[in-house]
């Protein structure tokens, strides 16, 4: 029994992860620029299409005719020359076979380049707008994202391999000194979630530990105040926006081989994560990513037979069931500050 | 020990924010028909004391009485349909809306009582409440503004609509917060005239202010306030001549 | 008591003959063909219903289209357990989604603002993939519920005797087909905008209006806020639920996609294209989405083609590869860029694009504060 209890709630951190990673970089745009953003798991699904591009690029070939060989079939035979290996031999095979990791390299740019594009071309408009014109315009900005997606990779889902030393499973009960073959994880699952532990570390330091970190926090805090020290708080908000554009990237590429991305999964992951924000608390921090994690398990548990045999259905609605709950029990959150858009 | 006059009394109220004692063993009888003022310096818990009245905030201790009635634990709009309305210092109106709209919401708040599921009738045949708007605009001076946008007044007479939203609903007492704050010496003026005139209609009134000119031309009781306490209690006149008012605040700035 | 302002009067004539009317003056845009009438008037009456939400309280609601779906399901199964008349559908569907308002109404009203949105969002969620999983008896699940030769009709079955093949929804015994589905539709929308246009000047309306634009002032004026938005969250349910009823009448089966939270969202679209909070605004939204998915979706390349047919070879390769993002599947595309540009241009839609026109035309003319207020205004309680 505690083995299959241990294996659900590692099986909820994967997901917990994801959910983690998108609600940090909402409650980033939200606890500094106060706006809601209906965009961001775009931004996510983005990132995710960065890895597809990426393999896209690593896997181009020349194909060539060559008029003396005929394939079984009798046609001439085309010969494909993947050109990374072409150029980078050795090399080349690891690039493809890491395509998922390394196409952080082409993400982060990527991503901080959309981020602030989107900031400075429509967002900041809506700094003094009401919530709900925000919402508005957050909304169309991730349909037309998904949109352009869509008519560029086709609306199918585009599996990405994982690299082949990532493939099979950690025997995670034999570090714990039980037997073989008790509790055996997915490997990939627990490369992403020591990534994005990385990555909300990550985060957490640079906005503990810079002064620039310093000064959003102030900001999230009051923002009127450290306008009035003479700070140039619209720039630091740009690269805050920036900064959330590539968490949520970085979230989307590392997830691909675990959920073959698909333009759509954006808006899919985008409501369970407003509902991670909301459970967490609207602007703090520590209680989206705590959120994350809690609800990615919740769900785990939910999808047990023995659970749903109980109450059927509830691994469809255990997350909304709790955020209505949260909601309507106790508005401000698991963490939230006392008046933050309380209501 | 409550006098058959005495119209709010607010009784043995305290009031904590954690270790901070904001209002401490306050007691305070308004009696029917007075213009009560509640003046002191900043940060003496006027507003604090506004607040737990109009039931926004609860009472550590102690309770507001009106009329016979316990308000504290009432919602804001249970206690309006007993018959207090309140100005805020930052007047609180419809800016989308139309002036006679503004004014013919409260009207019609007061006739239908706190919901009424009227919505087949049309708007356009109140013509009972449309008059006694109309009416009522005449009365402040707006008349002529009343198809403006209540968003583009001016500070003053978004003031004066104010008042006008809630003197159509013929309250018993009236609650203003600063009502003259941040406005200019003309507006200052045309407001406290505004009051001296509905003052002879006899309604009870409570003013927090710290503008001593608002006060004193206008009320006919003072209860002075103090890091939470009422220190002085009495007419304008034995009010200006407590050595412990002029101590605790008249020194300073009268 | 029924009596009405004379402009009101002008209004709701002129809009009623526009309707009735469409199958003429829809004739050369090519639109006047009945499956696309039907979803003019359909999709208006559900805009006009969630304006009467959005519109006048201001509470942004992204769940409706849990309603309209609802509305779907309680129809086809009167077609199915009842009787294939479309009267007993229609009261069944508006019942149950009434029903199904109140209940969500009831929790989501305790929050506003965006907390608002996010719990209409979840409850709406739930209901979908609640539709996909453990309702599936009721819903049948991603096949969609549709009608069947065993349905019992049981009301049917007591005046005759059940005929070859499947049935199609009636009304009094007259088949909704064609041109009688359109104007059955047609009715329909005309008497919800009547009833919107009495709830908008009503002080009912007023009281709401109010509450979108400032709901302390409200409080303080002695006006128990919760009926009211509570009391216009179940009757734009209900319209929802008129609308999804509709819908599976003009095409009876009904299928859990209608409740995604991407179908609340277009209603959305079509009240803020138009105009929120004006009564012809939502409706016109709804009618510019629609007939522009109709001919978008339908152009293909060898049209493209032609149209940029003026253009040099290889330049008019490029327009048709460009413009083929837009049209087609792409139409999305479109309509999330024009939305984007409305939200940030012309946030009071279509309607206040007009207002701005007539009044360059006519700069002397003060526009009337009490007027519909655009979708600019301050959430309530924020």
């Amino acid at each position: 029994m505690f083995e299959a209890i241990f294996l659900q709630f590692l099986n909820g951190l994967d997901k917990g992860s994801a959910y983690a990673l998108i609600a940090l970089g909402l409650t980033l745009v939200f606890g500094t620029l106060g706006v809601v953003n209906f965009a961001h798991g775009a931004l996510f699904m983005l990132g995710a299409f960065c890895a597809v591009l990426f393999r896209q690029l690593m896997t181009m070939e020349t194909i060539t005719i060559d008029p003396t060989k005929l394939s079984p079939w009798g046609a001439p035979l085309e010969v494909r020359a993947p050109l990374v290996q072409a150029w980078f031999g050795d090399f080349g095979a690891v690039l493809v076979n890491y395509s998922v990791p390394f196409s952080i390299i082409l993400t982060i740019p990527v991503m901080l380049l959309v981020g602030i594009a989107f900031e400075r071309g429509i967002i900041k408009h809506f700094y003094k707008r009401p919530h709900a014109e925000q919402i508005l315009v957050t909304f169309g900005l991730a349909i037309v994202a998904q949109e352009i997606i869509k008519s560029i990779f086709g609306p199918n889902p585009i599996p990405q391999p994982m690299p082949e030393a990532a493939r099979g499973a950690a025997d995670i009960g034999i570090w714990l000194g039980m037997q073989a073959n008790v509790i055996t994880y997915p490997i990939w699952r627990l490369v992403y979630f020591l990534f994005a532990g990385v990555i909300i570390g990550g985060v957490f330091a640079f906005l503990q530990f810079t002064t620039f970190g310093m000064v959003v926090r102030a900001g999230m805090a009051d923002r009127e105040t450290v306008g009035l020290l003479g700070i140039n708080i619209d720039r630091r908000f740009t690269i805050m926006f920036g900064l959330a554009s590539v968490v949520a990237g970085l979230a989307g590429v590392m997830y691909t081989p675990l959920l073959p991305p698909n333009y759509h999964m954006g808006m899919d992951f985008l409501v369970l994560s407003f509902v991670v924000v909301v459970v967490g608390g609207m602007g703090s921090l520590p209680g989206a990513v705590a959120a994350g994690f809690l609800l990615g398990i919740l769900q785990s548990f939910a999808s047990m037979t023995q659970v749903k045999a109980i109450v059927p259905g509830i691994d469809q609605v255990i997350i909304y069931l709790v955020a209505v709950i949260i909601l309507l029990v106790r508005p401000r959150g698991l963490m939230g500050r006392r008046g933050v858009m309380e209501a | 020990m409550t006098m058959p006059n005495v119209v709010l009394h607010v009784a043995d109220v305290h009031k904590r924010f954690g270790g901070l004692h904001a209002l401490a063993d306050i007691d305070l009888q308004v009696e029917e028909g007075q213009t009560h003022a509640i003046i002191g310096p900043n940060g003496a818990g006027k507003s604090t004391l506004l607040n737990v009245i109009i039931g926004k905030l609860a009472p550590s201790s102690g309770q507001v009485v009106f009329d016979g009635t316990v308000l504290t634990g009432r919602k804001p709009y249970q206690i309006n349909q007993l018959g207090i309305a309140r100005v805020f210092q930052t007047p609180e109106i419809f800016a989308d809306l139309s002036v006679l709209h503004n004014v013919m919401i409260p009207a019609l708040a007061k006739r239908d009582g706190a919901f009424k599921l009227n919505m087949l009738r049309s708007l356009e045949h109140e013509h009972a409440v449309r008059e006694e708007a109309e009416h009522m605009l005449h009365d402040v001076g707006m008349h002529s503004a009343r198809e403006d946008h209540a968003g583009s007044l001016s500070r003053g007479d978004k003031r004066r609509m104010e008042l006008a939203m809630c003197l159509i609903q013929h309250p018993r007492l009236l609650l203003l917060d600063e009502p003259t704050a941040g406005m200019s010496r003309h507006d200052t003026n045309t407001t406290i005239e505004l009051l001296k005139k509905i003052k002879s209609r006899g309604m009870t009134k409570v003013i927090i202010e710290h503008d001593m000119h608002v006060v004193f031309s206008l009320a006919d009781k003072i209860s002075v306030l103090a890091q939470g306490r009422i220190i002085a209690d009495g007419t304008p006149d034995q009010v200006r001549g407590n050595p412990k008012v002029q101590e605790a605040y008249l020194g300073g700035t009268a | 008591m029924l009596a009405m302002p004379r402009k009101d009067l002008i209004l709701f004539l002129g809009f009623a003959a526009a309707v009735l009317a469409m199958p003429i003056w829809l004739q050369p845009f090519g639109a006047a063909y009945p499956d696309l009438l039907n979803r003019f008037a359909i999709f208006a009456i559900f805009a006009v219903g969630f304006n009467i939400l959005f519109g006048l309280t201001g509470y942004l609601s992204f769940g409706h289209a849990a309603f309209f779906g609802v509305g779907s399901y309680a129809a086809v199964w009167s077609f199915k357990l009842l009787s294939m008349d479309a009267v007993p559908a229609l009261l069944f569907a508006v019942i149950i989604s009434g029903l199904f308002a109140l209940a969500i109404g009831f929790l989501s009203l305790r929050r506003s603002g965006i907390y608002f949105s996010i719990l209409t969002l979840a409850f709406a969620q739930m209901s979908y993939n609640l539709a996909y999983s453990v309702f599936t008896p009721i819903t049948n699940g991603e096949t969609g519920l549709q009608l069947s030769l065993n349905d019992k009709r049981y009301l049917d079955r007591m005046f005759f005797e059940a005929g070859a093949g499947l049935p199609s929804p009636t009304l009094f015994g007259v088949t909704l087909s064609g041109y009688v589905a359109f104007y059955f539709c047609a009715f329909f929308l005309i008497a919800t905008f009547f009833i919107a246009q009495r709830v908008t000047g009503s002080p009912f309306g007023m009281m709401l209006k109010g509450i979108k634009s400032n709901q302390t002032r409200m409080n303080y004026t002695g006006v128990n806020t919760r009926p009211y938005t509570l009391a216009a969250f179940v009757i734009s349910g209900m319209y929802a639920g008129l609308a999804g009823a509709l819908l599976a009448i003009t095409d009876p089966l009904a299928g859990a996609e209608r409740m995604q939270w991407t179908a609340s969202g277009e209603v959305v679209l079509m009240t803020i294209l138009g105009g929120a909070g004006t009564l012809v605004g939502p409706v016109i939204g709804a009618w510019l989405i629609k007939y522009f998915e109709n001919i978008f979706s339908a152009i293909n390349d060898g049209i493209l083609s032609q149209f940029w047919g003026f253009l040099p070879e290889g330049a008019q390769h490029t327009a048709v590869l460009i413009s083929s993002k837009f049209v087609g599947e792409g139409w999305f595309l479109t309509l999330g860029l024009v939305f984007v540009l409305i939200v940030v241009f012309l946030p009071g839609g279509v309607m206040e694009g007009v207002r701005r026109i007539a009044s360059m035309i006519r700069p002397n003319k003060p526009t009337p504060a009490s007027a519909d207020s655009s979708a600019t205004k301050p959430h309530p309680a924020e």
